[in-house]
Parts: C-alpha cells; structure tokens; sequence
C-alpha cells in the first residue's frame, strides 16, 4: 500500500471476500468510459470524504464504511452522481453517467 | 498576507507560461500524471523522491533542497508556481517546504490540476529541461513547523486543528476512503483538538473558498484568533493545505503544520488520545 495519501491506481480487481466495504464502479457518458473525471466521496450529509481520478477505462474505487454515500463525477464534458448503499463488507458496484 | 501574493488563477498561469523569472512545478506523490501530460514548461517534483530523505523519516537536508532546486534549474529569485493532483496537496505541503527553506517567491496555483483539467486547458508531454542553477537555501524557519513534543504540550493551550475527515478524526477509519485501511497505529485524534476537513477551505473545483467563507469556517469550528496553532492530518499534506489558509490566506502569524501527523502521533507510547466527535454533548 502507499505510505502517502496520493490514491492508488484506479482500476483492477479487488478480492470479493475482502473485509473492507469497497465502493467502486465506472464513469461513463453516453455508455461510453470516462478517465480522467474527478470522482468526489460525499457521505450521508453530502460532507466531503475523499476523491480520486477514474483510470483510463473510467474505474474508479473508494474504501469506505457501511452506510449510505453519494459518488460524484466532474469532467470537463459534464457532471453527475449517484447513490450507493454499502450493507456491510464487500464490494459495491455503482455507475456515475456524466452529460 | 493578501491572497495575489500566494495565490494564482489558472487564467493567469496559461497567460504566463512563457513569462521571464517564472517557473511552474507540478508536485505529486504519484507523479504518473505528469508523465502523461503536464502544464507546458512545468517541471516535476516527486513527493517521494524528490523531498523526503530517503533512510530516515524526515525531509531532505538543506544541501538536497538546494541539489534539487539546481538541478530542476530554479534560481533564487524565480517565482516557482506551484500546483498539482489531489486538490493540491502535495503542491501545499511543497509550498510549506520552499517556505521552510526561505525561498521568497513561490505561489500555489489556485485549484492546481484537477481547476485546470476542469477548464479544458492545454496539457502536453514534452520533456521539461532547464538549465541547472545553483540555488541556495536558508536554515529551516522552524517557526511554520511542530514537533511533536509542542503539539503535546499545545493539548488544551493553542488551537490544534485536525484537518482529516470525520471518521478519521472519530477513529472510524484510519486513512482517507480512498485508501486501504490497513495501518498499524491507533485510531482517534489529540484531546482538544478541532476536526475542521480540509477540503470545507476548497470549493468543488478544487479552489480556495474566499477569506469571508473561510473565517466563517474556522470560527464556526472552535478556532480562536488570539491561540496559537498548529495544524495536522495523516501526514501533513492535507494540513499543508489548511496551513496555507491560515496563515498565507488569512494572515494568522503563528501557524505550524506537523508534518509527522497521526502517523507519528498515533503511533506514540502513552500520550492521551480522544475518541468521536470530541464535542461536548
């Protein structure tokens, strides 16, 4: 893992067993992937917790708690959101399309 | 401190790239960014590499600010822009550093790349080389920087504000939610410390919110004018960044980041550590 706070490479797989509560998912405008969006953790107040930049294939992942989130996109091309409720442990897939 | 002397907007940087005595810098922990396309002209700093000493956990020395700086051909008397990813962190804790070692002219660019990017504004991958110089830097000015004996003794005596998320300040995570959690150290934050986010100081875009907002801010969280400060985070980028607001934004004199943060902090034996919200009910 990174010593640093600088957000590792967007992307990949992650272990489904794995015992962190992973938010993670695609940007994407007109069906079409978007890297390089700026994606924005906003919790259940909508307060800020943390971003990172969707790899070139518009993956982008979070590692949070459970509880309810909002992921936010902004490109250059256009913004967007959306909701994802994390039960528990796991990974939760969720989609952003930016216009 | 008036906001034109620390601060440029992206506007003016594209105005200026080709300006005499002006050097823009990109600084990024993972400096894969710049590689694939970086403001024209811009050099690199790798967090990492660049400004930590390799062996012990500390910065570089004096004499390896000043091999670097050469060697990136930044001259004394150049005014270095800075900016990057990561709504500037890196760039705000390289800010913090050049002031640390007394370089007189460096400003962050307002809203670093993610501002830029945002504006569709040009980005191109040619090689940056300057011709090197020999720069020449002060003795650290330890007046902008905490140890952490001073921030044990600062526990109910200056303002200490914790800048990392909520759930990190409560001991909920450990790291930013962009980060694996797995980390050695204790989770909570310092008795008497308040929990002000570093990014409720930048707007969505990655800019500063302006002085009115950002006194609003601190004075809503607790912060007291007339204390003392010392800021922190994990590791003292993103308290570089409230550091910057502050003290180069809102003219506080006597601002100090501690750049060994929760990571040394929470790590240590038998110092007192508070958990939640840390207000009182």
């Amino acid at each position: 893992m990174s010593n640093g706070c600088g957000a590792p490479a967007q992307g990949g797989t992650i272990d489904a067993g794995t015992t962190e509560t992973v938010l993670e998912g695609k940007v994407v405008s007109d069906g079409t992937p978007v890297g390089g969006a700026f994606v924005r953790l906003l919790d259940s107040t909508g307060e800020f917790t943390a971003e990172v930049v969707t790899s070139p294939e518009g993956d982008f992942r979070f590692f949070a708690a459970p509880g309810s989130w909002t992921v936010r996109a902004l490109h250059r091309t256009g913004n967007g959101q959306a909701d994802v409720s994390a039960s528990g442990p796991g990974v939760h897939a969720v989609e952003i399309a930016v216009a | 401190m008036s906001r034109e002397n620390v601060l440029v907007s992206a506007a003016w940087s594209e105005e200026n790239l080709q300006a005499p005595g002006v050097v823009f810098a990109e600084v990024d922990e993972d400096t894969t960014a710049y590689d694939g396309g970086h403001i024209p002209g811009a050099v690199k700093i790798d967090w990492k590499n660049d400004l930590q000493d390799p062996v012990r956990r500390d910065f570089v020395d004096r004499e390896g600010f000043e091999k670097l700086l050469s060697a990136k051909g930044i001259s004394n008397d150049d005014t270095v822009i800075l900016y990057g990813g990561n709504n500037n962190w890196f760039a705000a804790y390289a800010y913090w550093y050049f002031k640390l070692y007394g370089h007189t002219n460096v400003k962050l660019l307002d809203g670093g790349r993610k501002k830029w990017e945002l504006d569709g504004r040009p980005l191109d991958k040619e090689e940056v080389v300057r011709p090197a110089t020999s720069y020449k830097a002060q003795e650290q000015d330890l007046s902008i920087r905490a140890f952490r004996d001073e921030v044990v003794e600062a526990i109910g005596n200056k303002n200490l504000v914790d800048v990392r998320s909520p759930d990190e300040f409560s001991g909920k995570l450990l790291a930013p939610a962009h980060l694996p959690q797995e980390q050695a150290q204790r989770g909570g934050h310092i008795p008497s410390a308040v929990n002000v986010p570093w990014s409720k100081a930048a707007n969505e875009d990655g800019t500063f919110k302006s002085d009115d907002e950002l006194r609003a801010l601190y004075a809503e969280a607790g912060f007291d004018g007339s204390r003392k400060t010392i800021a922190y985070c994990r590791i003292g980028e993103r308290s570089s960044h409230t550091w910057f607001a502050l003290r180069e934004l809102l003219g506080h004199e006597d601002v100090k980041n501690y750049d060994g943060s929760w990571t040394e902090y929470g790590s240590l034996i038998g110092v007192p550590i508070e958990l939640g919200s840390g207000k009182e009910a």
